[in-house]
């Protein structure tokens, strides 16, 4: 008959149990093709990442000598041959001006690229996640407080504030760990917005209500009620902003202030082609490309995840 | 209605005040000295002295901030030796660097940073809107995929990668544009447009891929609404049906995003400006800060933050227009 | 209007058959079925829910087109006269023009099914204008007249307003209004009623009574419920999984069903009027609840905060052994009172002394040794068991927060399973394996682990077919009996009250109209409201 089942709540809490949940979000995974594309890059692009070393080793270079035999000092610097000096030497080319192995220089970039975005994630997940379990268990006042935080965070611009810590911060500082402090701390206010959601959501359910009945501590229905609940969104969210954190990095570098030289960022290496485009295409093409392909990998393996535990909330939006 | 209007103000005070609070202590907190950078390497203590008292950097940070704060309100005096130059309210005082007053620095730079955002609205929200719409209707048919492609790509470029790339191809390769410069509006229009083409499609690729995944869920979403069933099963045409009913629902929520996205387009706008070397708010923002130019950086957060309710002000005036179940309080 | 003289058909279906899905996961909601209605007649049709009635009702108007849906058979308008078309076989515009101006439709839910950002005088317009093709000013006055003709009072004024400046009466009204725009010969009613209130939904059916005898218009109305048939058709048809189980004239069919599936349904539905067991005595005062208030701050954050009070200085007694019927309609206070009476809702003012200690204010440490005594069953049967703990640890957790050892509770819990009826083997289970019948179960066995003393039901049979809600009923009694517990039984439906109470507590707009015996008050019902209510439920004969 009519079944008047209410829907309260938030975006998406799985009605069903844990373990057939699991089975079929790894099934829905497993057939989604540009998730498993995403999948097998991004897990080739860590390994290359980590073992950059022994990669560059592979190659014969490294990221920091110069090559000048190899440039056109008639043309400004520019690399001898087709496609920036790609050889069996240097794989990718070499940098304009300096002669640099690119091929090595992105691989080391790849590694700034992927221990940045996954330090911040750290810092925004530990702010975000303690910033809205106040606001969810905390009370009226808390919640008011801590939800106009939120908001503001959210839609204010704060790599501005970024910007200018990061300018000011004393060279000494180890700067990607400063660039994680930074990101993460100017970055949380999704992962805080969508915890506090969820504990309020979680909170008006019936079992909560029954839990409370029968005679069970704050402490008791927030470990095995709500937080149990609220936890999974938390984390898959947190899967998407992993390629956020990388672009906030590249844009960071890219503007000067993020990892300084000689370490090797992409951001920072798209900065100087900026002047490049037209004598040495190749050498916007190897940060450029590198930074597309591991952001868009990135972006189809979480946005898979996501779309497994709810369809509605992906960006493809298959319903 | 007043009641909201005054809720408004008030949050914007105390919100330019914690955040002006904000950019003092970070600055007190950094062992950086401006003066060193204004001095210049040569410099010796008793120098150093002298620009300290000229900069106010030898007060305490609270009396420096304090200053701050009353040049807003009422104005102050700066005196440089024997002569006393007055800086009318509100004041945001002079830059360490240049010694230009902040507010015509920043008036200076608004029009730029203006002309591109402005320009770029326009063409995200139409391209968004409709490639949003277009998919929709097509739901899971080649149309809708290639649209979705487009969607994932755009979100996936960062503006700095997509406007090298649209400089290769445009400036490099085809030679149809030349590298952008900023020529103001008002000197020659033509020129104008034509140089911030290419800054114009950097921010419109990244912003309406947004715009349009979610026009896409917007539009999905009110289609399968009760209400849309209504008119369907009392025969209005289709058009109609998605041309006034769902349409108005889909996008009516569009209106509130522009604000929260507020913060991220002023983001891609400086990554933009920095790229394509266009002298607006975002130049100005990297360089300030990297000359610990205290009174810029202080006078430029101000202006963002005001730009940031105000333009959520607007988007609630406007929401609460168009939807009449809003109440404003 | 009707060419046809009265009692021509207007309506003939013929082995209509729906179908989703593709392969093996082919679901047939709709199997065979066939029927006529004849013009200004009204056709009942009734079943639980999957029975496929409202399936049928959608494809009447083709509202299964691109949805991937199948339909077969034939959907014969007009009958075989020289207007007679067949839907199903129309192409997309044809039928686009046979909707809202041949056959209309209203929907279950009236808050959902206007627009909300037009004014309603225009949404009416455009679908009159849709099919005259009359001028704006024309199809506003048409608004106009078709509102004040559904009973909207001062209708010039009000079709400015937008829905949600309509209750959910007004709004069923006006888009009874707007079927009613363009003159249909037929009207497709889902479930017209069942989001509202029983005095709203008595006028409701009124109107549709009387609007029937004075155009001559066919009604199809769709329901679950028996005495919405019994009150305003003149036949009616039984679905059951998709086939039509019984047909005839509706008294006939009510009274003396041929079919089995029609006698177990008609058994199922609680009535005014059926013999019930003979009262409880009622013991001394267990629960005590004195002027009781509770206030909620609206929505909104004003300087002046007004509330609204959800309930309004409530005094009763609740008496050890007997079950205490609360009944009002949506907005009465009746789920915030019960929530008070076992503490999860803190009251405004007022005192609940219960078995000699007063509750009210007692910091949650020193009411939880309490609490135990105090259990409740709630309504929604998905939103009341947490779906990532299995049922076993579901029942097992109450023993557990009181420090009972891990094995015992398991046992305890299977015990408690068999004892509403579950398979104690299927402990390990999550709730989403059950259906939610079962889950009611499992949330009385929850609430029974503690052996309490006061058990509040809210609303627990509102989400169950009708078999489904005898059932739980019944197991109901039969834990009260064995366990001696007292019950605080809230609903809406006056019937399940009456079947199910000791003595009854009436609620309107968070204030108790009336507290009196169950017989006394169906039988010699003091209050005015009282009176208003009982004479608005349909009743089945």
């Amino acid at each position: 008959m009519t079944e008047v089942v209410t829907e309260i709540g938030g975006p998406d809490v799985a009605t069903s149990g844990p373990p057939a949940r699991a089975r079929q979000v790894l099934r829905t995974l497993r057939s989604d093709r540009p998730a498993m594309a995403g999948l097998v890059v991004t897990v080739l692009l860590i390994l290359a990442a980590v073992f950059a070393p022994l990669l560059a080793a592979l190659e014969g270079q490294d990221t920091t000598t110069f090559h000048t035999q190899l440039l056109d000092s008639a043309r400004g610097g520019v690399p001898h041959g087709a496609l920036g000096g790609v050889s069996a030497d240097h794989w990718l080319g070499v940098e304009p001006t300096t002669g640099r192995d690119l091929f090595a220089r992105a691989l080391y970039g790849a590694r700034i690229s992927f221990t940045v975005a996954f330090g911040t994630l750290v810092v925004q997940l530990l702010l975000g996640v303690a910033i809205g379990l106040a606001a969810g268990f905390g009370g009226r006042v808390a919640d008011a407080t801590l939800g106009r935080l939120i908001d503001l965070s959210i839609s204010f611009p704060q790599l501005m504030f970024a910007i200018a810590l990061l300018a000011i911060v004393p060279q000494s500082f180890p700067r990607p760990v400063l660039l994680m402090l930074v990101i993460g701390l100017f970055n949380w206010g999704g992962t805080a917005r969508l915890t506090r959601g969820q504990v309020l959501s979680l909170k008006t359910r019936d079992y909560v209500a029954a839990a409370r009945l029968s005679g069970a501590t704050p402490a008791r229905i927030a470990r095995r009620e709500i937080l149990p609940g609220a936890l999974p969104q938390v984390l898959t969210y947190a899967a998407i902003l992993l390629p956020g954190n990388m672009v906030s990095e590249a844009g960071l570098s890219f503007l000067g202030v993020g990892v300084h030289p000689p370490t090797s960022s992409w951001g920072q290496m798209l900065s100087t082609a900026t002047t490049w485009f037209r004598a040495d295409p190749m050498y916007v093409l190897v940060p450029g490309l590198s930074l597309l392909t591991a952001v868009l990998a990135f972006t189809l393996l979480a946005d898979g995840i996501r779309a497994a535990l709810d369809p509605k909330a992906s960006l493809r939006g298959r319903r | 209605m007043t009641l909201y209007l005054l809720r408004r103000l008030g949050s914007l005070l105390v919100l330019l005040v914690v955040m002006t609070a904000v950019v003092y202590g970070i600055f007190y907190a950094i062992p950086a000295d401006p003066a060193v950078l204004v001095c210049g390497k040569g410099c010796d203590g008793a120098q150093l002295a002298v620009v300290h008292h000229k900069l106010g950097l030898d007060q305490p940070v609270t009396t420096q901030y304090w200053h701050f704060l009353e040049g807003l309100v009422v104005g102050r005096d700066y005196s440089s030796g024997p002569d006393v130059t007055h800086c009318a309210a509100p004041c945001l005082g002079y830059s360490f660097q240049t010694d230009l007053p902040v507010l015509s620095l920043i008036a200076q730079r608004l029009p730029v940073s203006l002309s591109l955002t402005a320009g770029a609205v326009v063409l995200w929200t139409i391209t968004g809107v409709s490639l949003g719409l277009v998919s929709a209707l097509r739901e899971k048919r080649l149309t809708d995929r290639l649209i979705t492609v487009f969607v994932l790509g755009g979100l996936g470029t960062p503006v700095f990668v997509s406007g090298l790339l649209l400089l290769m191809v445009f400036c490099g390769w085809l030679q149809w544009l030349d590298f952008p410069v900023y020529v103001p509006l008002t000197e020659d229009p033509v020129a104008w447009a034509q140089n911030l083409i290419l800054p114009w499609l950097t921010l419109t690729i990244l912003q309406s891929a947004i715009f349009t995944r979610l026009t896409r869920t917007g539009m999905l979403e009110t289609l399968s609404e009760d209400h849309i069933r209504t008119f369907r099963a009392y025969g209005l045409p289709e058009r109609r049906v998605v041309g006034r009913h769902a349409l108005r629902g889909a996008l009516t929520p569009l209106i509130s995003i522009n604000a929260v996205e507020f913060g991220v387009v002023l983001v891609n706008a400086m990554l933009t400006e920095t790229l394509f070397g266009l002298p607006g708010i975002g130049q100005l923002i990297v360089q300030s800060s990297n000359n610990v130019d205290l009174p810029v950086v202080a006078g430029l957060t101000l202006t963002a933050g005001l730009a940031v309710v105000l333009a959520n002000t607007v988007a609630d005036l406007l929401y609460a227009a168009v939807d009449r179940r809003v109440v404003l309080a | 209007m009707t060419g046809e003289g009265s009692g021509g058909v207007v309506l003939s279906v013929r082995d209509l058959t729906v179908e989703f899905g593709s392969g093996d996961g082919v679901l047939r909601a709709v199997d065979g079925v066939s029927f006529d209605l004849a013009a200004g007649s009204a056709l009942g049709v009734v079943g639980e829910s999957g029975s496929g009635k409202s399936t049928t009702a959608l494809a009447l108007l083709g509202l299964h087109r691109r949805t991937g849906a199948r339909v077969t058979g034939r959907i014969l308008l007009g009958g075989d006269g020289p207007e007679g078309v067949d839907v199903n076989a129309l192409d997309d515009e044809a039928v686009r023009g046979v909707r809202g101006r041949r056959i209309a439709m209203i929907f279950q839910d009236p808050m959902s099914a206007l627009d909300p950002y037009y004014r309603i005088g225009d949404q009416i317009a455009e679908v009159y204008r849709a099919h005259s093709g009359a001028g704006r000013k024309a199809a506003w006055a048409r608004a106009v007249e078709v509102l004040d003709r559904v009973g909207i009072p001062d209708a010039a004024r009000r079709a400015r307003a937008r829905p949600h400046e309509f209750s959910g009466g007004m709004r069923q009204r006006a888009l009874i209004a707007m079927a009613l725009a363009c003159e249909p010969e037929i009207l497709v009613a889902d479930e017209p009623t069942s989001a509202l209130d029983v005095t709203v939904q008595a006028q409701i059916l009124d109107l549709l009574d009387g609007l029937r005898a004075d155009t001559g218009m066919a009604l199809l109305l769709v329901t679950h419920d028996l005495g919405v048939v019994s009150r305003s058709a003149d036949e009616v048809l039984v679905m059951h999984r998709g086939r039509a189980v019984e047909r005839g004239p509706v008294h006939e069919v009510l009274r003396a069903p041929a079919q089995p599936y029609t006698r177990s349904l008609l058994e199922a539905v609680p009535r005014l009027d059926a013999p019930r067991a003979a009262r409880r005595e009622p013991g001394e005062p267990l629960l005590t609840v004195t002027d009781l208030t509770r206030e909620f701050r609206r929505p909104g954050r004003g300087l002046r905060r007004d509330a609204a009070r959800a309930v309004d200085g409530v005094s009763l007694d609740v008496r050890r052994g007997e079950t205490l019927g609360v009944v009002g309609e949506s907005g009465s206070g009746k789920t915030t009172l019960v929530r008070m009476m076992v503490g999860l809702l803190a009251p405004t003012s007022g005192r609940i002394v219960f078995d000699g200690r007063e509750i009210t204010g007692l910091p949650e440490k020193r009411l939880r040794p309490i609490r135990r005594d105090l259990q409740m069953v709630f309504q929604d049967p998905m939103s009341s068991l947490n779906p990532r703990h299995t049922v076993g640890d579901s029942i097992a957790d109450p023993l557990r927060v009181r420090g009972v050892p891990d094995g015992e509770a398991r046992r305890t819990a299977r015990e408690l399973m068999e004892r509403v009826g579950l398979d104690p083997a299927r402990h390990d289970r999550y709730p989403h394996e059950f259906s939610g019948g079962q889950r009611q179960r499992m949330g009385i066995a929850r609430a029974l682990s503690l052996r309490p003393t006061l058990l509040v039901c809210d609303e627990p049979v509102s989400a169950l077919d009708v078999s489904t809600q005898a059932q739980i009923l019944e197991l109901l009694r039969d834990v009260q009996e064995d366990y001696g517990l007292t019950i605080v039984f809230v609903s809406h439906d006056l019937a399940v009250i009456r079947q199910v109470s000791d003595r009854v507590a009436v609620l309107r707009g968070g204030e108790l109209v009336e507290l009196a015996d169950v017989d006394e008050l169906y039988e010699s019902p003091r209050h005015e409201y009282t009176r208003t209510l009982l004479a608005a439920v349909p009743v089945l004969a």
